[in-house]
């Protein structure tokens, strides 16, 4: 009983002092990052964690003039700006997620894609449903006659960057012509803004195809297309195949990098980390001990909220590098 | 000697001093921003002005990752978009102001309908997105499909239509303009002086003679400001454009193709643009600047010509 009057008594006072802590950065990984800050909150009251999802390329400008205690990116961050940050940087993968060519076909499902018609939609050159580069895999399926919608971010983004990497790697034509970037100009299609957008656009318009993560075309309830990947195999983009691909990454020292073509027979072919931004020296000790611990609770604990949302959970060896870097924040 | 009265009149002229210093602060306020605007914009601009320079018009690839930037499929977009949104809105602003400004229905009746379309100008315009997205891309798309098999060869309807393109946004602008058009304009027909609605009666015309022939051209200065204020709401609008023209920087004809505005492009990729893309859209923002300034001005000059032709009916 007193236990209890005294705990009545002290939280208000407790959450009056308790820790802050504010992020800022991709909106890609932000109902997950929301999603722990208030899980985190009810197993550790002292601590609250603020997330704002501004998107990656401000959640890096916002690190880097120190406004925030951590960032977040779904590009992680290139050298020249991790060298402009005098404290140092630590990069922590802190989740995963698959993006995923959702198409909106009436009848059509289990629609299987060759990396050359992934490539040839995007290029312009793949330009009907019944084309041959899609019918070759698709034996089963009564393709309609009917022209390939294809629909785009318009907005600058990490999945575009993601997207537009591996159709770059698997076709050197599509490296030629487009390149790869957070916003690049495709030479057919119609943009959409944000996930949301696209997800509208292929939901509203039979014979649209378009790139999402893999959560907003599930909540949508889209059809998605197994792609081919460089084994040559048709994978489906489940959560598990995702999983394949990541625990097969090779790690860096500085934790950054993308499965840009993963090799496993597996491996669902477009899948990437999103990063945590930390600093390598933080000045409030107390402050830092927060944030190594509510970053560990996320890598450990936390990564059981990841399927719900639709994101990949860490395998466990990922899991593990993460948290030796986290360890070398002083 | 000085008596209560002088000092009070002292004060009395002192009060409208103040008054006029700070109508001039004021007023100099709004100009000092407005130039610290364009200043500021130039200045972050100025990398691309001086690489690009005046190519960045007439250029039409818009590739960030190659470092190659041109807005010419953003200004045609911006300025057909909003000129298709005025075929629709000029006739219907219009029509919708003469009718509340005559007696054609009992009053409350007007009032309502006036309330009713000003209520549109108060929806926000994320609304508007959202509700063409639901409402007007599966009519336009129905109207493009009928017309791109027809009249396909037509180098405006070519197929395949889109949803999100150039006539939806046009459309929902339209909608979106439609109670600046006739609030203002309906005020300029209201002020016209009874006496010379009167006097056309009294010399015989029937009520369509007095409306084309006295009401109409006298009331021009007004419709005309109203237009200007409506193509510069227009050309600005950002959120609602940006849910439906489907963001394009292809040159395209047809208005059933997806398409792009300055405005935009600037929406869609401020947040995440670095380096030379970020001068680039300054300089997109600086363009649209001078070209609502120029309409304004354009306006402005309309405005006085047709003051001065319209001032022997007065």
């Amino acid at each position: 009983m007193l236990a209890i009057a005294a705990v009545a008594m002290f939280s208000p006072v407790e959450s009056l002092l308790a820790q802050q802590i504010s992020g800022a950065g991709a909106t890609f990984p932000a109902p997950l990052y929301q999603r722990w800050g208030v899980e985190y909150n009810k197993v550790n009251p002292a601590v609250q964690v603020n997330y704002q999802s501004v998107g990656s390329g401000a959640g890096v400008k916002n690190f880097m003039t120190g406004v925030v205690d951590f960032g977040a990116s779904d590009a992680a961050m290139t050298d020249e700006e991790i060298g402009k940050v005098a404290r140092g940087v630590v990069l922590i993968p802190a989740t995963a997620g698959e993006i995923v060519f959702a198409y909106n076909l009436p009848g059509v499902k289990g629609l299987k894609l060759s990396r050359e018609a992934m490539a040839g939609i995007y290029l312009g050159t793949v330009k009907k449903w019944n084309d041959p580069a899609i019918a070759k895999h698709n034996p089963d399926i009564k393709l309609p006659d009917m022209p390939v919608k294809v629909a785009y971010r318009s907005d600058g983004s990490g999945t575009t960057f993601v997207f537009t990497q591996h159709l770059a790697a698997i076709s050197k034509q599509f490296d030629d012509e487009i390149g790869f970037d957070k916003s690049v100009t495709f030479p057919v299609g119609v943009g959409g803004k944000g996930n949301e957008g696209v997800t509208a656009l292929v939901k509203q318009s039979p014979g649209t195809v378009g790139y999402v993560e893999y959560g907003y075309a599930v909540n949508n309830g889209l059809e998605m297309a197994s792609l081919q990947n460089k084994a040559g195999n048709f994978v489906s983009p489940d959560l598990e195949n995702g999983a394949a691909t990541l625990a097969n990454v090779q790690f860096p020292e500085n934790l950054r990098v993308w499965p840009v073509d993963p090799e496993g027979a597996t491996d669902y072919p477009i899948a990437s980390f999103t990063w945590l931004l930390l600093y390598k020296k933080y000045d409030d000790a107390a402050k830092r001990d927060a944030l190594k611990g509510f970053v560990n609770w996320a890598l450990t604990d936390g990564q059981k909220f990841a399927p719900e949302l639709g994101y990949i959970p860490l395998p466990a060896k990922v899991v593990e590098k993460a948290q030796a870097a986290l360890a070398t924040i002083q | 000697m000085a008596s209560p009265n002088e000092s009070t009149l002292q004060v009395g002229r002192r009060l409208p001093d103040l008054f006029r210093i700070l109508c001039w602060i004021a007023g100099a306020g709004v100009v000092l921003v407005l130039g610290w605007i364009i200043v500021e914009i130039a200045q972050s601009a100025w990398p691309a002005i001086s690489k690009f320079g005046l190519e960045f018009l007439s250029n039409s690839a818009w590739v960030p990752n190659r470092e190659r930037f041109g807005v010419f499929p953003f200004i045609i977009g911006t300025i057909s978009s909003s000129a298709i949104a005025m075929l629709f809105a000029f006739p219907l602003g219009l029509a919708i102001a003469i009718f509340l400004s005559e007696d054609f229905l009992p009053l409350p009746v007007r009032q309502t309908v006036r309330f009713v379309v000003e209520m549109l100008a108060a929806i926000p315009s994320v609304v508007y997105g959202l509700w063409g997205i639901f409402v007007v891309i599966p009519i336009v798309k129905t109207i493009g499909d009928w017309t791109t098999e027809r009249f396909g060869t037509v180098p405006i309807f070519e197929g395949p239509t889109y949803g999100n393109s150039l006539l939806t946004a046009s459309l929902v602008l339209a909608l979106m303009i439609l109670p600046t058009l006739t609030a203002i304009s309906r005020n300029a027909l209201a002020a016209v002086p009874p006496a010379l609605r009167e006097g056309a009666y009294a010399l015989g015309a029937t009520r369509w003679e007095a409306i084309l022939g006295v009401i109409l051209p006298t009331a021009a200065p007004g419709v005309v400001a109203a237009t200007i204020l409506a193509l510069g709401r227009a050309m600005g609008e950002t959120m609602a454009v940006a849910m439906l023209i489907g963001n394009s920087s292809r040159p395209s004809w047809s208005i059933f193709a997806p398409s792009g505005t300055l405005a935009g492009l600037l929406a869609n990729q401020f947040g995440e643009a670095s380096g030379l893309q970020v001068n680039s859209l300054m300089y997109a923002a600086l363009i649209l600047v001078v070209i609502t300034l120029g309409v304004n001005l354009v306006g402005e000059w309309v405005l006085r010509v047709t003051r001065r032709r319209t001032e022997g009916i007065r």
